[in-house]
């Protein structure tokens, strides 16, 4: 165990967990992205809390979700240590930084992971823990048993304009996140080969626009709408 | 042309550096070093301390001269070192900032003169192959094929310069280690230490204090080689089947 321990400490070892860690987190949004459509349906939420009831009974998608949120965690955690050795390992900034010959998202991954971070804590504890504590108002459909009626507090949040605000800003955040992690998650895999980096990239730069953009879309026109 | 140099003065490892302007009259058929050699005689004469900078062969292939020149890793010019910028690319009244490579584990000896000896110590590690002794070989005994010669020609380029540690934010070595990896890895003398030598020459640049890749890409961006960052994606998948499958 010990020799595998070392290989998961050693600077590849830690890039390796990022990339996995990070390559899940990109298909859990499409998910997430999927279901969050069901706030446009303009049905009071009837689809979208019946949805919320089966992605939190189901067995499968609960020991999934466990999955999710140790891959969270070991995502935070991994970024800030590589951050912080990063940082040590040029102690003396130069005068004139060197910043021309790479990208912006590249060089502030970890400043736009933590600002990820923190819209999290922010959008965990608004809906997900409300609804752990029941924090949240039930509704029956059809004399079926009662589920969370989670769309009345997402539409409430939806409705005010600072709260778009400050999730649309987010999303953008998120954007350049995958921007720049997209691809790089497949290069610290070992994946660059001139057959298929092309491809990567294309879908890359589609996904980190497109994802981002649909779930800031979301609240955009649930307030328009309201 | 006349121009301003702000350039960085340390006395040593442990002092404090700072900068320091000087006047210089130029001509733009120098190299950039004629420029700095033009500047020492000055100083020389006025009794002063020269600007320590390092150099050897002056011709692009010792890796020795490297320094940032407004915030460029061996200046402006693409896939060139110090000694083969010339002073053309720069303008009459120009104020250039010249500093050392910054990285923790290159600390300053003086001015502008870097210890690169972490680089020795992971070539030490494993950059090396095992070879018959007795009667010399004959030189083509080997059949390679042209495209993996080819990638193994352009790995070797690499002149351990450092630049690449220069232009990474995170100080990652990456780009070197991989174009010695990379380079010994196409060529069949380099099977024979091929699982081993990924995992030593890691865990030494890890040892040295090295920072983690972020894949920025700025070290492919300003190597005077322009070794390719698929070197780097080759040691990291060559890392990973030698951590998960060898007996070491
Ligand atoms: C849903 C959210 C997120 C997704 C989909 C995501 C995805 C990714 C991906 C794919 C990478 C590239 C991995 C690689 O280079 O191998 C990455 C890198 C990174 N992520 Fe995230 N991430 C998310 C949230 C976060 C959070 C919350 C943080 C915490 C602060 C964070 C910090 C970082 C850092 C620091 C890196 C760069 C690591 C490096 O290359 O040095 N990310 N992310
Ligand atoms: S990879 Fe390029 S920049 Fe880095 S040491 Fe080698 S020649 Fe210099
Ligand atoms: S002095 Fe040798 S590469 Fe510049």
């Amino acid at each position: 165990m010990n020799w595998f321990i070392a290989f998961l400490k050693s600077s590849l070892g830690k890039k390796l967990i990022m990339s996995l860690t990070g390559l899940f987190l990109m298909i859990f949004l499409v998910v997430h992205l999927s279901g969050n459509f069901q706030l446009l349906l303009q049905d009071e939420g009837k689809n979208f809390n019946l949805y919320t009831k089966f992605m939190t009974t189901n067995p499968v998608i609960k020991a999934v979700s466990y999955l999710l949120y140790i891959f969270i965690f070991l995502h935070t955690i991994q970024g800030m240590v590589l951050w912080r050795q990063n940082r040590a390992a040029r102690k003396n900034r130069y005068a004139v930084p060197v910043t021309k010959t790479s990208s912006f998202a590249s060089r502030n991954m970890a400043y736009l992971g933590m600002i990820i971070f923190i819209f999290l804590v922010i959008h965990l504890w608004q809906f997900w823990f409300q609804m752990k504590i029941g924090g949240i108002g039930m509704i029956t459909y059809d004399s079926h048993e009662p589920v969370n009626n989670l769309y009345e507090v997402v539409a409430y949040a939806f409705g005010q304009w600072w709260y778009v605000l400050f999730y649309v800003i987010c999303m953008i955040f998120l954007g350049y996140h995958l921007m720049h992690g997209f691809q790089s998650a497949f290069q610290s895999l070992g994946i660059n080969h001139k057959k298929y980096s092309p491809l990567i990239k294309g879908i890359g730069m589609i996904y980190s626009v497109v994802v981002p953009l649909g779930f800031a879309a979301i609240p955009i026109i649930v307030y328009l709408l309201r | 042309m006349k121009l301003t140099l702000k350039i960085w003065r340390q006395k040593n490892t442990n002092s404090h550096g700072k900068f320091e302007n000087y006047q210089i009259t130029a001509d733009t058929h120098m190299s950039f070093l004629e420029m700095l050699d033009v500047l020492n005689q000055d100083l020389i004469e006025q009794g002063k301390d020269p600007v320590a900078f390092e150099h050897d062969c002056r011709e692009g292939i010792c890796g020795a001269c490297g320094v940032v020149i407004d915030g460029r890793p061996h200046g402006v010019l693409k896939g060139t070192t110090t000694c083969q910028l010339h002073m053309r690319f720069f303008k009459d009244g120009d104020t250039i900032t010249i500093e050392p490579w910054r990285a923790s584990a290159f600390p300053v000896i003086k001015d502008l003169v870097v210890d690169r000896s972490a680089f020795d110590r992971i070539i030490q590690a494993g950059g090396y192959v095992s070879v018959n002794t007795g009667q010399a070989q004959d030189g083509n005994a080997i059949p390679i094929e042209r495209d993996t010669a080819a990638k193994a020609f352009d790995a070797a380029a690499c002149i351990g310069c450092g630049a690449c540690v220069a232009a990474c934010p995170n100080a990652s070595a990456m780009l070197f280690v991989s174009a010695k990896v990379s380079h010994l890895f196409h060529l069949p003398q380099g099977k024979v230490e091929d699982e081993s030598r990924v995992m030593s020459m890691v865990t030494q640049m890890d040892k040295e204090g090295f920072g983690n890749c972020s894949n920025v890409y700025a070290c492919e961006a300003e190597c005077p080689k322009e070794i390719s960052v698929e070197n780097i994606a080759l040691m990291n998948r060559r890392f990973i089947k030698s951590s998960l499958t060898s007996n070491k």
